[in-house]
């Protein structure tokens, strides 16, 4: 039964040690740069009405996100632009 | 020789802080070193009572700062350590008792005739804090391997950064290597990762450490029968600069966890 379970374990739910560790990971990046998830969202807005004044852009699937590594935080900013045959498709 | 002020801090209550420094007090004097550990915790104290020094206070922290006696009747010495004293905190007052400066004074004249000054900070990032810091050299980080604690060590490390204060180093206290083992705990490598500063101590979790506090006995005066007591005097020996591996911590062996594993399959 065992080893059965342990194939079946391989799609498990992640540990709570490893839930802990990802929560903390974005809390810490947020408290150390003051980058709330509200103010995430009022910058992915504004980003949003600015460059679709200049190109097209897939405004659904725009994304803000915040990232962090040791020693770097970043903003990342990913923006599908709408090509033409996505455009006629829509 | 001028003692090095070592600030243990943390942020959250309730990790260990008192108990770090008391037994910190005690392997230092253990091994020769002439400590002052001093209760900052003014209006909550209890580092007299984890050292078993309650019942011998005469003045305290405000005392000496108000002027009404001098520095040297507010130290309580250890009977079983003669080269360990205690700076307790005012019960009967509150933080605002106490400025930066006033920190910064007291350890100034203590100094001179000691090697290691070690202030028991109070929890939070308040004036309590402010004052335990202002005459820091070093700073110790107390965590547990849980979501709180970390985040409030991760907000300190940010404040003392700003500060430039420093170097800070971190102890993790409670870490239970059962529960670690089956991620059900952040482990040292996690946490180390996450707050990206210097580890100087492991401490594991133990119920001997309640047994001693209840006796006002601090585990480091035993250090040759437990785990945690032997932890201590580790960590004494690396403030003081020696190269101490970290030492395992106790898992089982393969017999153990063949037994363990034939057991939860019977279930």
């Amino acid at each position: 039964m065992g080893f059965f379970k342990h194939l079946m374990d391989r799609r498990r739910e992640p540990s709570s040690g490893e839930v802990a560790k990802k929560r903390l990971r974005l809390v810490l990046a947020h408290d150390r740069t003051s980058v709330s998830p509200a103010l995430l969202n009022t910058l992915k807005d504004e980003i949003i009405t600015v460059i679709s004044r200049h190109v097209a852009i897939d405004v659904e699937d725009v994304q803000v996100t915040f990232s962090q590594s040791a020693h770097e935080s970043r903003l990342v900013a990913d923006i599908p632009l709408l090509t033409g045959r996505r455009r006629r498709n829509k | 020789m001028r003692a090095r002020v070592i600030t243990v801090t943390s942020g959250k209550g309730g990790v260990g802080k008192t108990t770090l420094t008391a037994n910190l007090g005690v392997a230092l004097a253990m091994q020769g070193q002439r400590v002052v550990a001093i209760d900052a915790d003014v209006g909550l104290r209890n580092l007299d009572m984890m050292l078993g020094l309650e019942n011998r206070i005469v003045y305290d922290l405000v005392d000496v700062i108000e002027g009404r006696c001098r520095l040297r009747q507010a130290l309580v010495r250890d009977k079983r350590l003669s080269e360990l004293f205690l700076l307790p905190a005012a019960q009967t007052r509150d933080k605002s008792a106490v400025r930066p400066d006033d920190m910064v004074r007291v350890c100034e004249s203590l100094r001179e005739q000691h090697d290691f000054i070690l202030i028991d900070s109070p929890a939070g990032i308040e004036q309590g804090f402010r004052y335990a810091l202002a005459p820091a050299d070093e700073i110790l980080i107390v965590t547990n391997p849980e979501v709180a604690a970390v985040r409030d060590a991760d907000r300190v490390i940010g404040l003392i950064e700003a500060e430039e204060q420093g170097p800070a180093r971190l102890i993790i206290n409670r870490i239970e290597p059962d529960m670690v083992r089956r991620g059900e705990m952040l482990s040292i490598a996690d946490v180390v990762e996450l707050l990206s500063i210097d580890l100087i101590g492991i401490v594991p979790e133990d119920k001997a450490i309640l047994v001693a506090t209840n006796r006002g006995q601090p585990l480091a005066f035993s250090s040759d029968s437990s785990l945690a007591g032997q932890v201590f005097h580790n960590v004494a020996r690396r403030l003081r600069g020696e190269d101490v591996p970290f030492m395992p911590l106790r898992e089982p062996g393969m017999l153990e966890r063949l037994f363990r594993f034939m057991r939860s399959e019977g279930n």
